[in-house]
């Protein structure tokens, strides 16, 4: 985080900002107008009539009905057209279009749920539609909160006992900060989170996926992407080459080495031959390939080693889409854990400024674990 | 009711009459804690509120180091929760309702409209005690756990959720509310029943118009939320069904409750503000204040339509649209007395005679600070743009420049405009002139990164940001201006202090000010007068035009005397 940090607006992302910023510069352009008239003029008076300045101090008045009107009716015109805009612009943020996407937020020390209309819930985070109004019902389980999306200039009180709404449509992609904008105990900070506005496209595949970014993989398809990822099948091809021996079939076959030794291909073999390849160098290759310890997660290993056993089956077919779209940079989360952290681990994650923000943004979904039980 | 008026001869002799005043008159502490005198219990007002703004600024203290960081330096979220709402309930119900109209105004308006005392006495003495009592209980709830609701006891977390010492500080507060209740009842009755003679309505320092408009918001408002904070005790203890939906409450009942007296209570704290700045820009500027009768209905008017704007604190609570839209129109109408007064004041200045003091220093950053927070009220004040704003820093930043700029900087001006009439003595004048620059530069670098900050989205009352750290920049600005700003306040204590022992004695009247206070001894007598004025001059009855000629007809003097002078060595020398 920089010191050097000065933003001096909030990102503006909704239709309703579009609406708001306009009148609100409009506001701070007559404040100001008006702070220099009166600053300059108490200045100019106090210097100019100070005590034995040489000004003019004949006939000096004391009341004159027509300049207070002036001075009565002029701000009371302003204050009647600022009252206009404002109550115009309030109205709009007030009715919220018949055709609105609806979703429903539960409040609760200290945490946000969020259900969308065909069942996918989210906690502290909420997906939403670039384009699209989106109306949200909310309602309270406990104490006063409210519901404040700074980058939409949305805000609205979370009321136990009574629903309240509040409506947008977003304008651009993005993260944008939530937060609970009511005093509601201990962690009222920490009761916040983003709302992801994303292409409708991406919205709705990410609606169909449950709430994933991405389509559920079994360990296979997770391998596969590794696989095309670090481009093991620049040399490990369906046939051997003279560079590198094929992996197609090669899970429980004897293997011999150049050393003169054997072993059956187990996963700890083909862990061994990723990590370090030349621990049992295949008879007949020089020592081309990449170290890769330390290059992949466990996670990916084992992934990729799901993968190679079944190379060469109809199993290894995996749609070329979900590789693609995979491949693209995403860092949009499954859902927010609410896990509470301790102020000392809240200052570690702070000191450094390379590490990803805790709480808000949620552990990254892992593809073998989303795939049980939801493979489809 | 000339023949009131006692005749000079009757007199004891003047020298031995102002040797002995209300200070110097009996020394004991009991002469002090049973005192029926006006001035008396202003001075002990003055010492009990500038106590608990000490407390209350150290929480200010608290809360801004502990913003340096995102993540917090040194306190657990509890704990932060509880300095803030110390600060908070600190800072309203036992500095900024009472101080000015405590401290100045039962000082000043018996010597004002030249009476002896307030109406009651006993009960002026009996308010002091009801407040000493209301403030022990809020510090003892403070003590003994703390209270983490926020000034404002939302409901149902102050009814329902909170486990802090909410019941206890409450009952502080309502006891706090009776001493305000009566300090109203007085001041009305004293400023209908007690004026000298010839001292016509229109006679009246502005001052005292203020303070008749606060004391009637006083008298109408603070029942109204010393029940609605029983009610929540109510709520608490017996769990009676009033604002917690789960007993079948509603919750927002109590924001209309809380809200009616606490927006009048905003005008509560200001319009004793107004009161000093009239008295000192006319006095200032040795000139009568431009449109006497605006600024004097101007008030009246703040502290009617005061009370018919609560909802535009509410326009997130669910309130219904339609009700939202009419606060806001009325909130508007409620801008437009304080823009007359702004102008009036400075039209005073045009033509006068202004003299720099001190006190006049803060009038003029009372001024323009006071013209940022009322401006930035109207960007609040729209429905619509309220809503992105609301309960964000910049709120916070806006009732600081109100409540701060506003009535602390009119705070520190009266008290550096009376101090010479409270205690006979005169403090260094260029040191406090100084001071007041220091507060203006202190007050700004403080508050005004604060509006940048809530603009961008910072909610108020949180604790950590580290999610958001493009805030941290303007909370070091912030911080950093709030020493600076701590150096302003603390600064004058010393000073004024010194002053007792070390200061020029005053007498009657060092500024040249016009107004019956002035025409007395300093410090005044026991009996205020030692004969009863008879008002026969119009108010701030200065005459520009011929103090002007004066000024120049010296100045020119001295120039001549100057320039004889310079002739005269140079003829020496040749």
């Amino acid at each position: 985080m920089s010191f050097f940090n000065f933003p001096l607006a909030p990102p503006n992302a909704s239709n309703i900002a579009q609406a708001y910023d306009p009148v609100f510069y409009a506001l701070v352009g007559l404040s100001v107008f008006f702070t220099f008239v009166v600053c300059i003029g108490a200045i100019f008076f106090a210097i100019r009539y100070r005590a034995g300045s040489t000004a003019d101090r004949s006939r000096p008045i004391y009341e004159n009905l027509p300049i207070e009107l002036t001075w009565t009716i002029i701000p009371l015109i302003l204050g009647l057209i600022m009252f206009y805009f404002g109550a115009a612009l309030f109205v709009k943020m007030k009715t919220p279009p018949k055709e609105s996407e609806e979703m429903f937020v539960i409040g609760k020390q200290w945490m946000w749920h969020i259900q969308h209309a065909n069942g996918v819930r989210e906690n502290n985070t909420l997906h939403v539609p670039v384009g699209r109004p989106v109306k949200l019902t909310m309602i309270s389980q406990d104490v006063l909160h409210a519901f404040y999306i700074p980058a939409f200039r949305v805000q609205m009180g979370v009321v136990p006992g009574r629903y309240t709404q509040l409506w947008f449509t977003a304008t651009q992609p993005g993260e944008y900060h939530i937060f609970c904008n009511m005093y509601c105990g201990t962690q009222h900070s920490e009761m916040g989170g983003k709302v992801v506005a994303m292409n409708p496209t991406e919205y709705a595949e990410w609606l169909s996926n449950g709430g994933q970014s991405v389509a559920p993989m079994s360990m296979e398809q997770a391998g596969a992407k590794v696989y095309a990822k670090v481009h093991c099948d620049n040399c490990h091809g369906s046939q051997d080459t003279l560079h590198a021996p094929s992996l197609y079939g090669i899970y429980g076959k004897r293997r011999v080495f150049a050393d003169g030794t054997s072993l059956i291909a187990d996963e700890a073999y083909l862990r061994d031959s990723i990590v370090q390849p030349y621990n049992h160098l295949t008879a007949g290759y020089g020592q081309t390939m990449p170290v890769y310890q330390g290059q992949l997660t466990e996670e990916d290993l084992l992934n990729l080693v799901a993968y190679i056993k079944v190379l060469g089956t109809p199993l290894a077919n995996v749609p070329t889409s979900i590789v693609n779209r995979h491949s693209a940079p995403t860092s949009v989360s499954k859902t927010n854990s609410a896990t509470v952290m301790s102020a000392n681990a809240i200052q570690a994650g702070v000191e450094d400024p390379d590490a990803t923000p805790t709480r808000r943004i949620g552990a990254p979904a892992v593809g073998a674990v989303a795939a049980e039980g939801r493979n489809r | 009711m000339s023949s009131t008026v006692i005749a000079t001869d009757e007199l004891k002799p003047k020298a031995k009459a102002e040797e002995v005043n209300y200070l110097n008159v009996e020394h004991t502490i009991s002469s002090w804690l049973l005192t029926g005198d006006h001035k008396r219990i202003a001075l002990l007002y003055l010492v009990s509120t500038t106590f608990f703004f000490l407390l209350g600024g150290m929480a200010a203290g608290m809360i801004r180091y502990e913003l340096t960081s995102p993540a917090g330096v040194v306190l657990e979220s509890d704990t932060y929760n509880k300095v803030f709402t110390s600060h908070g309930i600190i800072m309203v119900f036992t500095f900024l309702v009472v101080a000015i109209p405590a401290v100045f105004g039962n000082f000043l308006l018996p010597l004002m409209i030249g009476a002896r005392d307030l109406a009651f006495p006993r009960l002026n003495l009996g308010s002091w005690y009801m407040y000493m009592t209301g403030g022990t209980l809020i510090l003892a709830g403070m003590l003994f756990g703390g209270v983490d609701t926020g000034w404002t006891f939302y409901t149902p977390y102050s009814s329902m959720y909170s486990n802090t010492q909410v019941s206890l500080v409450i009952v502080g507060i309502f006891i706090a509310g009776f001493s305000t209740i009566t300090t109203g009842i007085n001041f009305v009755v004293t400023i209908h029943k007690m004026r000298a003679p010839g001292m016509t309505w229109f006679r009246l320092p502005l001052f005292v118009w203020a303070m008749y408009a606060t004391s009637l918001m006083m008298i109408l408002a603070t029942p109204v939320v010393a029940i609605t904070l029983l009610l929540v005790v109510f709520e608490r203890t017996f769990k009676l069904p009033i604002f917690s939906p789960e007993l079948g409450g509603d919750p927002v009942l109590f924001q209309h409750l809380f809200w009616f007296y606490s927006h009048p209570a905003v005008y509560i704290m200001i319009l004793p503000a107004f009161a000093v700045i009239s008295e000192l820009v006319a006095n200032f500027s040795r000139k009568r204040i431009f449109g006497y009768h605006f600024v004097a209905f101007s008030s009246l008017a703040i502290a009617g339509l005061g009370f018919l704007v609560w909802g535009h604190h509410m326009f997130v609570s669910s309130q219904s649209m339609y009700e939202s839209i009419v606060f806001s129109l009325i909130s508007y109408l409620v801008a437009v007395p304080s823009a007359v007064k702004i102008f009036n004041w400075m039209a005073t200045m045009y033509k006068g005679n202004v003299v720099m003091a001190s006190p006049m220093i803060y009038a003029i950053a009372f001024l323009m600070i006071f013209t940022v927070g009322g401006l930035t009220g109207l960007v609040l004040g729209g429905a619509g743009t309220d809503i992105h704003l609301t309960a964000t820093y910049f709120v916070v930043a806006h009732f600081h420049y109100v409540m701060v700029g506003g009535t602390m900087l009119a705070f520190l001006g009266g008290l550096h405009y009376w101090w010479p009439k409270m205690t006979g003595r005169l403090f260094n004048d260029r040191l406090a002139q100084i001071n007041a620059v220091i507060v203006f530069i202190g007050f700004n670098l403080t508050f005004f990164p604060q509006f940048i900050v809530g603009w961008m989205g910072m909610p108020r009352r949180y604790h950590y940001y580290y999610f958001a750290p493009e805030f941290q920049a303007y909370h070091i600005m912030s911080t950093l201006g709030s020493t600076v700003l701590a150096l302003g306040f603390i600064w004058p204590a010393f000073y004024l202090t010194m002053s007792l022992f070390n200061g020029k004695k005053a007498g009657p009247n060092p500024w040249g000010a016009h107004g019956l206070e002035w025409e007395t001894s300093s410090p005044p007598p026991v009996t205020n007068f030692l004969e009863t004025p008879i008002v026969m001059d119009e108010v701030y009855d200065f005459d520009p035009e011929a103090e002007h000629a004066e000024n120049r007809r010296r100045i020119e003097a001295a120039e001549a005397a100057k320039s004889d002078e310079r002739k005269g060595s140079m003829e020496d020398h040749q």
